[in-house]
């Protein structure tokens, strides 16, 4: 996700003036303006979310249900994710690859049915995922959600918060999901739970009509445990458990191995599994996990207290370079920047000193391991 | 509406100054300046004894959102920097008039705080930003 270049006005999320209300800060994210922080400000909303429980309006985001007959199969050419033993309502992450092996996009997929699968992908890719998925996918039923809103709940409370609101989502664990129905206005709604997120924590995505998204979200937000979070707080959260942004850790050029993400390659998809390949960029990819791949997405302990940002470059102890930061910032949970970047192979070991150039000054800098908060998924 | 004390002078780019009774110029950044950077989370101040001209980039103020510098208002050697912000640097946001200082010049040239906005000045700038 990356700022949109495009100088069309900014469009709005069902809930912009819910934003306004709240007194929300906005500014320009992907094409949409989308509130960075409220009053409660960047620290103290990632402190919440930490401690409590904080919704994010995440509705610019792509929402997309496809189906007919075969889909399992045909999403599986785009993806390197074994879907045909994800069970209805389970979810999985995964990374739409281009011929050279680089990330288009990563998103989240679950499960409808047997024949039918709901995306949500990143807003600031959403319309070259879609035509992405209208050029491969010729023939089958791509529906673009543009009537719903997507709010995303999280934190250590988010459980007990919605178990007031949606009692039967509450129960669900870590990447299932589940259609609800929420009473409001004293009408009975339908919506779509599923129990994932992007800061580290339990806690769950929502689906819900547009028209209702305002008074649900009032509904959250009148729970004492419950603070609006804004894109700010949202950026050091996901910082924090090691979790990528896409048009900063991720690229066109980054390939799922560099990016660390060999996770999300399904066994079966990878050299050797029952069916290996099949997706754009297999044979590049593959030959990244058999030999190892030249450069790798590490996390950066930086020493002292100074952030260091995106784009600082990354140097060896006699100053040769050696990669780039692509997310840092201060860690609020962690007490001390955080940071995470990629640096040629024979640096990307647990524990190598490397350091890093900010403002002409050399910072001593540890590879570790991420998260560097733990991440607290209800498995 | 941000505080801006009448008895400082002030930089477009958002630093104060205060002429003390011995002589000597403290320096931090506004109350409207904290308020746009946000949860301030390091300050790097600049070394003792450096000679500074004003304009001179001399500070960096980081916070959750980004790094901003800044700038003496006025030239002169830097005699003091506010070390308690290494361990708290919120108390740029919480005191940015007394605690949250930056750090104190001995000016070259005390006229120089003629070059500067006052208090009426300054807050129209703010509301014009």
């Amino acid at each position: 996700m990356s700022d949109s270049p495009s100088n069309s006005p900014l469009l709005h999320t069902p809930l912009y003036d819910l934003h306004l209300a709240l007194g929300a800060k906005m500014v320009p994210f992907a094409g949409y303006a989308m509130p960075v922080q409220y009053p409660l400000g960047v620290l103290k909303e990632h402190n919440h979310c930490r401690e409590q429980a904080g919704l994010f309006d995440v509705s610019h985001m792509g929402q997309v249900r496809i189906k007919g007959a075969g889909i399992t199969e045909a999403l599986e050419a785009l993806v390197p994710v074994d879907l045909a033993v994800l069970p209805k309502f389970k979810q999985s992450y995964a990374v739409f690859t281009n011929e050279q092996g680089g990330i288009l996009d990563d998103l989240m997929i679950t499960r409808l049915a047997d024949d039918e699968f709901f995306l949500v992908v990143n807003a600031a890719c959403k319309e070259q995922d879609i035509a992405h998925l209208r050029a491969h996918l010729n023939g089958f039923d791509i529906e673009v959600i543009e009537d719903h809103a997507l709010l995303a709940l999280q934190g250590p409370q988010a459980r007990a918060a919605l178990d007031q609101l949606i009692p039967s989502a509450a129960e669900l664990r870590f990447m299932s999901a589940s259609p609800a129905t929420v009473t409001i206005d004293g009408a009975e709604v339908e919506c779509f739970v599923s129990c994932a997120g992007y800061t580290g924590e339990d806690g769950y995505e929502i689906s819900i009509p547009a028209q209702h998204a305002t008074a649900f979200a009032q509904q959250l937000l009148a729970l004492d445990e419950v603070e609006a979070i804004g894109l700010g707080a949202r950026d050091s959260l996901r910082l924090e458990v090691g979790l990528c942004l896409y048009g900063h850790d991720l690229d066109t050029s980054t390939t799922p191995v560099e990016a660390g993400l060999l996770w999300s390659i399904s066994k079966s998809r990878r050299p050797g599994g029952e069916k290996a390949g099949g997706y754009p960029g297999a044979d590049i990819i593959a030959a990244q996990i058999e030999n190892g791949a030249s450069r790798k997405r590490v996390g950066l302990k930086i020493n002292g207290r100074a952030p260091v940002r995106e784009g600082a470059e990354l140097m060896d102890s006699p100053g040769n370079s050696i990669g780039r930061v692509t997310s840092g910032g201060f860690g609020p949970t962690v007490g001390a920047p955080v940071a995470m970047g990629y640096v040629s192979a024979e640096h990307a070991a647990i524990g190598s000193q490397i350091a890093v150039l900010l403002r002409g000054k050399t910072i001593a800098v540890e590879v570790v391991k991420m998260p560097f908060t733990p991440q607290n998924y209800v498995r | 509406m941000s505080n801006t004390p009448s008895e400082l002078k002030y930089a477009r780019s958002h630093e104060w100054a205060r002429l003390e009774e011995d002589g000597t110029v403290t320096v931090g950044i506004s109350d409207f300046a904290q308020e746009s950077l946000g949860d301030v989370v390091f300050v790097e101040v600049p070394e003792l004894g450096t000679n500074v001209a004003a304009g001179d980039e001399v500070s960096v103020v980081e916070s959750v959102k980004a790094a901003s510098d800044i700038y003496a208002p006025i030239g002169g050697e830097v005699i003091a920097v506010n070390e308690a912000l290494e361990e708290e640097p919120e108390t740029v946001n919480t005191e940015p008039y007394e605690d949250g200082w930056l750090f104190k010049l001995r000016p070259s040239d005390v006229s120089e705080l003629d070059n500067l906005l006052d208090a009426e000045d300054y807050q129209q700038l703010c509301e014009d930003e």
